[in-house]
């Protein structure tokens, strides 16, 4: 569907709003009329709400699905047969989870449009990475979770690929010493799990000796919700992170599991921005409109890549603004933004329990 | 005497003064003592931010009590069952003080366990009580009354079922079952407030006879009726069948669905989960039911998805936040095979309540406990969920 041919060539954050606009419609109406004749479920939702593909004229006008539904359907968009992997979401124990099918043309779209993403960032030589994880979230090839395919997906940014934690996840630095040692002098690259990266990797430095890692780049992501609830925000993480080991080039990005590939990068000014694969619209949770700049809404994700499953137009479950578009002063087009977090949670109101939630 | 515990909190009375006596049901004393509490509540400052409160405070006076007593006839001696212990529902934060009424018009002493979290309506109407208790007239009744407070705790809840005389437990099938094994004296009466479902009935015709002021009327009176809760309560109707059709029918229900649409865009706050819970709902409806025939919405604040036939689980189809189902046709007869022991209040507008009456008895329908007009279905009553309370919370001496 995506025809990498025709994007692939174009810098990654060099597409200004009239020539994305035109290039999106396009791609956005046919990757909508794949979905609608490969995905029965799909189909009667269109049918439904009564979505006239042939008069949507912008974007903001095409229906999107909540990522919730990932969780409660297979939906797929192509033959069974054709699937050649499944991803999952990070859900804990008992939650249910998204499941992402795969087939040959998504993923190596997914993995082309992350190297590229990324190599903005990174520049285009491969680094010696160090992934702050351990190597058992990659053992199972066939069932990825979004942390093993974020960790795969970046290793294609790096050689000499190494663990830095070990199956008890604890710093393994008897390893990370030699891993430095050999590479003393280069950049290298360090990516991980925003989570992971602040329990194990901060907090376990900070109580032994700080090590100097001055010539790295670090990019991190899978949300913040649990650093959030210790009161660490971006500005936090990266002056620890820069006080235990040096580093001063910290990239958190903005991703999900149904969206893999198309991920949002923050800047050196700290803004999200959306690539030449991805696009963002925040809107007003009341009637679903778009906001514009400097408005906190819900944030709906649009990304060129799935064309296995029909999540190309997906609604988080986060809340975020809209900064700009094609003026931040990094100088990187596209639209920019800042995710503020997950909705809440409110309360339930109604009579029917008492005594069980008690015990919660 | 009254059981104690490191976790359990008297908020109102003490273990030690605690004496279970019982009374005759619509005792002088005990009306008193509710229109005394009426007073103090509706001069209560506080209490004007409520309006739970101070519908709570209304039910309390004088006259509506007389008009129960009246309508309570009987020439059989009655007494009190004795004590009754109230598990109340954590998320609704005044149905333990109706609970507590009803149960003290009974003739009993009570023991009522308060919802767990924090509601500041429980403090004010609780903060009343121990107010007009403190009057030296109330102070059998002050003996016969404790509010206690504990985090869900099976010792503690075991402790008061073993001397109760009867239970009034409010809640989902899950707490239902879990407050019943512990058991009660062999005598003991259990009340049980299930988890229930509710719907509406209009008539098209009828519905398009109203003024313009009747119509916001009647707005109003569907707005309260869900949207108050979330239409979480089990008397909030999830389905509205409309009989009617033809032009008659389409202009009715724009008329209707318009009219509610303007007040929940005046009133209702919609926090931006539930649109996500909406959507979801919609899309996940839209996948498993066949029998979706067509959809409106009004913003995210109105969803209606109207149904070509309903399935015979209609029951568990339930909307949430401002979401309806709707079903159209002639008669109501066409609906029968949904009626199950769940449904309690069926609210209604332009049909004859003998009608209704008709339709609940000619089908022998083993469900439907409340027919009511559109705009009661929050008025809780001493009849509720199909007893009379008073009968329930007490015995008869039959004297020959």
């Amino acid at each position: 569907m995506f025809n990498s041919s025709e994007i692939i060539n174009i810098p990654p954050y060099s597409l200004s709003r009239a020539k994305k606009n035109d290039l999106y419609l396009k791609a956005i109406s046919e990757l909508t009329k794949l979905h609608y004749n490969g995905c029965a479920q799909y189909r009667r939702i269109l049918d439904t709400i009564k979505f006239d593909l042939d008069n949507a004229r912008n974007l903001e006008a095409f229906p999107f699905l909540p990522v919730r539904l990932f969780k409660e359907y297979d939906l797929i968009s192509v033959g069974k047969s054709e699937i050649i992997k499944t991803m999952t979401s990070s859900g804990t124990t008992g939650q249910s989870v998204s499941k992402i099918y795969l087939d040959r043309e998504t993923a190596a779209n997914q993995t082309k449009a992350l190297v590229k993403i990324a190599s903005s960032f990174l520049g285009t030589k491969r680094l010696p990475m160090l992934v702050i994880d351990t190597k058992s979230v990659v053992k199972d090839r066939n069932l990825f979770s979004a942390r093993g395919a974020g960790i795969l997906g970046f290793s294609m940014l790096g050689y000499d690929i190494t663990y830095a934690l070990d199956d008890q996840m604890n710093l393994d630095m008897e390893t990370i010493s030699s891993f430095l040692e050999k590479h003393n002098g280069t950049s290298i690259l360090l990516f991980g799990f925003t989570f992971m990266i602040w329990k194990h990797f901060r907090m376990s430095l900070d109580k032994m000796k700080k090590i100097n890692i001055d010539n790295g780049i670090m990019i991190h992501g899978g949300g913040w919700k649990k650093l959030y609830d210790q009161s660490i925000d971006n500005g936090v993480f990266r002056n620890a992170i820069a006080e235990v080991c040096g580093i001063k080039k910290v990239y958190n990005y903005y991703g999900m599991v149904e969206q893999t590939g198309s991920i949002f990068m923050e800047c050196e000014y700290g803004h999200l921005h959306a690539s030449i694969f991805s696009d963002v619209i925040i809107r007003d949770h009341r009637n679903f409109e778009s906001l514009g700049v400097g408005k906190e809404g819900l944030i709906q994700l649009i990304s060129i890549l799935p064309a296995s499953y029909p999540g190309h137009l997906i609604l988080s479950e986060d809340l975020g603004e809209l900064l700009g578009e094609d003026d931040c002063p990094c100088g990187r087009m596209g639209k920019y933004f800042r995710v503020h977090g997950r909705i809440q949670n409110a309360e339930i109101r109604g009579c029917s329990d008492t005594y069980a939630s008690g015990s919660k | 005497m009254l059981p104690v515990a490191n976790k359990l909190k008297y908020i109102i009375g003490a273990a030690s003064d605690f004496k279970k006596q019982i009374m005759c049901p619509y005792d002088p004393l005990v009306c008193d003592f509710l229109n005394s509490l009426s007073l103090e509540l509706l001069k209560d400052k506080a209490a004007k931010e409520f309006p739970d409160v101070i519908s709570f405070g209304f039910w309390c006076r004088k006259a509506n009590i007389i008009r129960l007593k009246e309508e309570f006839s009987g020439k059989r001696l009655r007494l009190g069952l004795g004590l009754i212990f109230h598990i109340c529902p954590s998320n609704v934060p005044v149905n333990f003080a109706f609970s507590f009424a009803f149960s003290m018009l009974s003739g009993n002493s009570n023991v009522v366990r308060v919802p767990s979290k924090d509601y500041p309506q429980i403090g004010i109407i609780c903060d009343a009580i121990t107010r007009v208790l403190s009057h030296k007239e109330y102070s059998s009744i002050a003996k016969m009354t404790a509010f206690i407070r504990y985090e869900q705790d099976d010792e503690i809840t075991q402790a008061f079922s073993e001397i109760c005389n009867g239970r009034i437990i409010w809640g989902g099938t899950q707490t239902i079952r879990d407050v019943r094994r512990m058991s009660i004296p062999e005598r003991g009466v259990d009340v049980a407030f299930a988890d229930r479902y509710s719907f509406c009935v209009i008539n098209a015709k009828n519905l398009l006879r109203c003024s313009e002021k009747e119509i916001a009327e009647l707005a109003n009176g569907f707005y309260n009726d869900t949207y108050l809760m979330d239409q979480n309560a089990c008397s909030s109707p999830h389905l509205i069948v409309w009989l009617g059709d033809g032009v008659d029918l389409l202009e009715a229900k724009n008329r209707f669905w318009e009219s509610v649409y303007k007040k929940v865009a005046s009133r209702y706050a919609l926090a931006p989960v539930f649109a996500i819970d909406k959507l979801t709902m919609l899309y996940k409806n839209i996948i498993d039911l066949q029998e979706v025939s067509r959809l409106s919405r009004y913003e995210n604040l109105l969803y209606v998805l109207e149904l070509s036939h309903l399935p015979d689980n209609m029951d568990d189809i339930r909307g949430r936040y401002g979401y309806f189902y709707e079903y159209c046709g002639t008669s109501l007869d066409e609906i029968t095979h949904i009626v199950n022991e769940k449904y309690q209040t069926l609210t209604y507008y332009g049909v004859d309540s003998h009608d209704l009456r008709s339709f609940v008895l000619n089908n022998k329908l083993i469900g439907i406990d409340r027919i009511v007009p559109i705009g009661s279905a929050m008025d809780i009553s001493i009849i509720w969920d199909g007893y009379d309370l008073v009968e329930r919370l007490s015995r008869i001496c039959d004297v020959k």
